[in-house]
């Protein structure tokens, strides 16, 4: 991860991985696989094709020019408006959650070039409190869309989020409300807004920001969608077909302009980029 | 709220007082003042020091009354508009054009059902994306008209459901979000009973947030969140206070713009109050932002939500 250098909380997952095993087992073909080899290969299981999580750099590594990205943002964390604490406390799990990341909270924000092109770019990370949206992503989310307003530069969103991050109770909610309006910026100055929706790609952020690029690009094996299978299956009670909420369900009811391989997902934002970039 | 069987029982002993005292004129003025006296110590007794758990229950009392309770009390003229013109009528979120006072407005509510038979015809008030873009209608209308929109939201959520996802419910939510952040006339949104997530927040980005003092408005229910985040189903009591979803709890958080105080115990206790308070905040607030110029009003919108949030610098020492 030569590209976050600078930044020494990234190192930290470096040495972490260091002193797990060369070998995982993946959970799909059940496979003992050579995990350099995983993590050369985007993270896609070698073996049968499974993908892997994700974290935020690796992300942004496997998307952008080599060497471009620039983690500029200031950097901000949560503040447990509600003091919140449910079977733990709200502040303890942050710690821990940026103690087990190195990250601030579930987003990386920065610039970069894909193909040439400059963008901005911010990458949800799972690991972090489930990718959720709070304060403090909704707030880096709405500086990227300003940064690129500023320098006229695509924003480019890659959600891997469950949603709403529930220990900030309407805080969080809002947040919802305050992407949505901040997107609004991109369109007035003519700034493309391509969101990525890879998995998971649900709930509040699905129901806001991630829904309202130009353009909407599911990574295959994502899953899409507002309500979780659980949550309907306890409300309703209703059977659902097996496919609900993949990839191929969002595709098929038009919910995103295309489905695109992880592997492809570099050369998919290139050409887009490319498109808009030249045209502007 | 089992006391409230008692309290109920008081009030229709009172009634029965009543009516033999007017019709067979018998004499009963002092029992049933005594009987008053007797059921406003009770209510109070059981209404003053309400937990968070309990005004949820009273937010979601199934004689609570309902949006089309006050849009009849309150406006005149209603006029009811449907469908999204794409895949149909939600009955749960309900549309029209109406007078407040003489003022013309564009009316976005969400109602609940009554019966068994009108539940099953409203959702029991969850919104479906046919209700959502029949509102992105709505307030399109609203704009290009100069009619200020006012939205009553009362809802345990966006409906969850296979055709919802197949009609992208979320991205409905997000489109409403989107329109009403930008719309160019004055939004007041009332939280009436339950304000549930985002299938609430999708009427209720405005210039003026208000709530009943009664109702309840937050990211997750109770019941949800204590099986996520206690992982314990039982726990909605801790959950609901841990969630500050009640009106007094968010005026304190500064994300409300006020509270439309209940009789004690309820709307229900006492409608017509109640529909009349809301009405003397729905004129006050409208024709407070139908003065201001409309380019001030929506950069103002757009501040107030833009600067949401509570987060703080990182510094070294959380590394």
């Amino acid at each position: 991860m030569a590209i976050f250098k600078e930044r020494q909380y990234l190192r930290v997952d470096v040495e972490k991985e260091r002193d797990e095993s060369l070998w995982m087992k993946c959970k799909s073909c059940d496979e003992l696989v050579f995990k350099r080899r995983v993590r050369e290969n985007n993270n896609i299981c070698p073996n049968c094709g499974e993908y892997f999580f994700l974290t935020a750099a690796e992300r942004i590594e496997s998307l952008v020019d080599e060497g471009s990205f620039v983690d500029d943002a200031e950097p901000i964390a949560a503040d447990d408006p509600l003091v919140f604490v449910d079977s733990r406390p709200y502040a303890e799990r942050i710690e821990d959650a940026q103690q087990k990341t190195g990250l601030a909270d579930a987003v990386v924000l920065g610039r970069a070039t894909i193909g040439g092109a400059p963008i901005v770019i911010a990458a949800m990370d799972f690991r972090f409190v489930g990718g959720s949206m709070g304060s403090v992503v909704g707030e880096q989310i709405c500086r990227g869309i300003e940064a690129a307003v500023e320098d006229e530069r695509p924003f480019v969103l890659i959600s891997s989020s469950g949603g709403a991050r529930l220990q900030e109770g309407l805080f969080s909610l809002l947040q919802m409300a305050k992407t949505a309006a901040a997107r609004q910026r991109l369109a007035d100055a003519g700034i493309p807004f391509i969101s990525v929706m890879t998995y998971p790609t649900t709930g509040g952020v699905q129901a806001s920001i991630a829904s309202l690029g130009d353009v909407i690009i599911a990574e295959r094996g994502a899953m899409i969608g507002f309500a979780g299978r659980r949550v309907i299956e306890n409300t309703i009670a209703q059977e659902l077909p097996a496919h609900f909420q993949t990839d191929a369900f969002a595709f098929e009811h038009g919910l995103v302009d295309r489905v695109a391989k992880r592997e492809d997902l570099r050369d998919e934002l290139a050409t887009l980029l490319g498109f808009f970039v030249e045209a502007a | 709220m089992s006391d409230e069987r008692t309290l109920d029982l008081l009030e229709a002993k009172i009634a029965e007082l009543r009516t033999l005292d007017e019709i067979d004129g018998m004499n009963l003025g002092g029992e049933i003042a005594r009987l008053e006296t007797r059921l406003e110590d009770l209510r109070r007794e059981l209404y003053s020091n309400l937990s968070d758990w309990e005004r949820v229950r009273i937010a979601r009392h199934p004689k609570r009354p309902y949006a089309l309770d006050y849009v009849d009390e309150i406006l005149d003229g209603f006029y009811e508009l449907h469908g999204d013109r794409i895949a149909g009528d939600d009955r749960a979120l309900i549309a029209g054009l109406a007078r407040l006072d003489g003022r013309r407005v564009v009316v976005l509510a969400q109602q609940k059902g009554r019966s068994t038979e009108e539940n099953k015809e409203r959702f029991f008030g969850m919104t479906r994306p046919q209700g959502y873009r029949k509102g992105l209608r709505a307030m399109a209308m609203a704009e290009r008209f100069g009619f200020p929109l006012l939205t009553l939201i009362d809802t345990p959520g966006a409906y969850p459901g296979l055709e919802s996802e197949e009609l992208n419910i979320g991205g409905a939510i997000a489109e409403s979000l989107l329109a009403m952040s930008r719309l160019r006339v004055p939004i007041v949104s009332v939280v009436i009973g339950e304000g549930g997530s985002g299938g609430a927040l999708a009427i209720g980005v405005a210039d003026r947030v208000l709530m009943l003092e009664n109702a309840v408005y937050s990211v997750i229910s109770p019941e949800g969140a204590a099986a996520i985040l206690w992982k314990d189903k039982e726990r909605t009591r801790e959950a609901a206070a841990a969630l500050q979803l009640t009106a007094a709890h968010l005026e304190e958080l500064g994300l409300i713009d006020g509270v439309i105080p209940e009789p004690l115990g309820g709307a229900q206790k006492d409608f017509p109050r109640t529909a009349a308070a809301l009405k003397d905040e729905l004129v006050g607030h409208l024709d407070e932002l139908a003065a201001r110029p409309i380019d001030e009003l929506v950069r103002g919108r757009y501040e107030r939500y833009r600067n949401v949030g509570r987060y703080r610098p990182r510094t070294d020492s959380d590394e």
